[in-house]
């Protein structure tokens, strides 16, 4: 198993509401998720704005500790370690984040930004596999030399994930990656991705609230209900014989090019 | 494919060229005041007193800008002046905006209790009245060009804590900074190779910005007699000497004063001409 995850619980506190003196109270975002993620999976998660869907992912990376239960990643533990502890394991997982232009450095060149994790973890000839991330993600070399900025939405987020394959990782997650590109973009990013992860073995977290866009890629697909896993399913009998009634509204919600075509 | 991005002409930046001209003019004109001054900037001739400038009626030859009411020099005080008023720019400016900077980016992006003990500090620091603060302080010091120094720096640096400490909170809220997180960097370095980065042209705007107003704040200190011995030639003292005698000699007035408004003016635009020319992302 690539990722176990047990009881996993988390909460933030609630600014808004704190009192004068004491504690601010605590509003819970994951209450209890357990699920595996096998090895060599391509995994959906899925929910609508305020699920947890984000939050979780970010729980798995440990960008944020958890407050209970446990996350083994690879068969070990990683709930409670200490970035120090962590820091030679995050080689092993990468995320690629929602929104291209703020997950890149602006005043650093493309070259940079790939190369800059890869220096971090000790590895060699950085310039030619800075070379290899970029023909991977079938961007030209000579983008090495430019800015953020200087790049479209579609090349921006083929930078993210140059970035994070770069590294070798076993897991990658991928958080809304496509929901800030237009509708071809999304279909190239969303095959690249595809290609990428047979190609390298991965193991793919894929964040959406679209399922259309689960449909295409995954697997396997979670459902994430206010906090609680409400349908864990294989992608065709989700599609197919929905059990949860979020999953039918969800469902509901996906545009059809004919609005009188049904999903069969 | 011929990439032709580096044919793409950028704006001359007359800003850049024109702030950077002078101020260029200035510091050699300091550095090498000994030899271009036509007098010596103390030297005073009681019967030259209230000469007017060369293209007036009366003027007398070797005193381009005129003379003031003591007969000496206007230019070679100015020149002098102009030493005085860059080593305070450059010095206070640049201790300032270390300070204020570095208190500023820890506050913002570190937040938790290091933001709310610098913040109530920057506070309680910024309800003291500023000039008062300034004259108290070297009443205590003794005037002096340390002195200066040491007040406009004590005095401003809360500027900068305040400007860089929010722009290092919106910096930090940034997914790079996530980014750089999941790549294994520690906090620290996170700081340095991915925030400072990012904060640095408002700290160059701010720098430019600061070495102007250290030229007004020391202009101000000479002009209440707390700068430097009032003998030696400073833009403030000159201002302050050539307002009691507007009405005779204008021009020992106007000059020096001329004079700092050019250089002021030039400190700031400096600041976005920098900006504007070196910044790729405003590029």
């Amino acid at each position: 198993m690539m990722y176990e995850i047990r009881d996993l619980r988390l909460s933030f506190p609630d600014m808004a509401h704190k009192p004068l003196l004491g504690a601010a109270p605590r509003i819970e975002v994951l209450k209890g998720l357990s699920f595996d993620v096998p090895k060599g999976a391509i995994l959906g998660i899925v929910g609508g704005s305020g699920s947890g869907k984000s939050t979780l992912g970010r729980a798995m990376l440990r960008l944020i500790e958890p407050d209970s239960g446990s996350i083994r990643f690879d068969g070990t533990d990683i709930t409670h370690l200490l970035e120090d502890q962590l820091r030679h394991l995050r080689q092993r997982f990468q995320m690629i984040f929602q929104d291209p232009m703020s997950s890149l450095n602006p005043r650093r060149r493309v070259g940079g930004i790939i190369a800059g994790p890869l220096r971090l973890h000790g590895l060699d000839n950085l310039t030619a596999r800075v070379d290899k991330a970029l023909d991977m993600v079938g961007l030209p070399r000579t983008f090495a030399q430019r800015y953020p900025h200087e790049l479209s939405g579609g090349q921006r987020q083929r930078v993210g994930i140059a970035r994070a394959i770069a590294l070798r990782p076993d897991f990658i997650l991928a958080d809304e990656i496509v929901s800030g590109l237009d509708v071809s973009s999304q279909a190239q990013v969303l095959n690249l991705l595809g290609e990428l992860v047979r190609e390298l073995g991965l193991t793919l977290a894929f964040i959406s609230h679209d399922l259309s866009v689960i449909r295409r890629l995954c697997n396997r697909v979670l459902v994430l209900h206010h906090g609680l896993i409400v349908e864990e399913a294989e992608t065709g009998a989700l599609f197919d014989a929905p059990q949860a009634d979020y999953t039918r509204d969800l469902l509901a919600a996906i545009p059809l090019p004919d609005p009188y075509q049904d999903w069969r | 494919m011929r990439d032709a991005r580096g044919d793409v002409k950028r704006p001359i930046g007359l800003r850049l060229w024109l702030s950077g001209g002078w101020l260029t003019l200035l510091v050699l004109a300091a550095v090498s005041a000994p030899l271009i001054a036509p007098k010596d900037p103390l030297m005073q001739d009681l019967f030259l007193g209230r000469m007017p400038p060369f293209w007036m009626a009366g003027a007398e030859p070797g005193y381009l800008l005129g003379t003031d009411s003591l007969g000496r020099d206007v230019l070679s005080r100015i020149l002098y002046g102009a030493r005085l008023a860059l080593i305070v720019a450059l010095v206070a400016g640049t201790l300032t905006c270390i300070i204020g900077a570095t208190l500023g980016l820890m506050a913002g992006y570190y937040r938790g209790w290091t933001d709310r003990v610098i913040s109530r500090f920057v506070d309680i620091w910024m309800a003291f009245p500023p000039v008062l603060f300034a004259i108290l302080l070297i009443a205590v010091l003794g005037p002096g060009l340390m002195s200066i120094i040491i007040a406009i720096v004590v005095i401003d640096w809360t500027r900068f804590a305040r400007v860089i400490r929010a722009e290092a909170m919106s910096q930090g809220a940034m997914d790079y900074v996530a980014s750089a997180q999941v790549a294994g960097r520690t906090r620290f370095g996170t700081m340095l190779t991915e925030i400072l980065p990012n904060v640095l042209p408002t700290i160059v705007a701010l720098l430019t910005l600061e070495m102007g107003i250290a030229v007004i704040v020391e202009a101000i200190l000479s002009f209440v007699n707390l700068s430097i011995s009032t003998d030696s030639p400073t833009w403030g003292g000159m201002i302050a000497e050539g307002r009691t005698s507007v009405h005779q000699a204008w021009w020992v007035l106007v000059f020096p004063l001329i004079t700092l408004f050019l250089t002021v003016l030039s400190f700031s635009q400096l600041g976005e001409g920098l900006k504007d020319r070196f910044d790729p992302v405003l590029r």
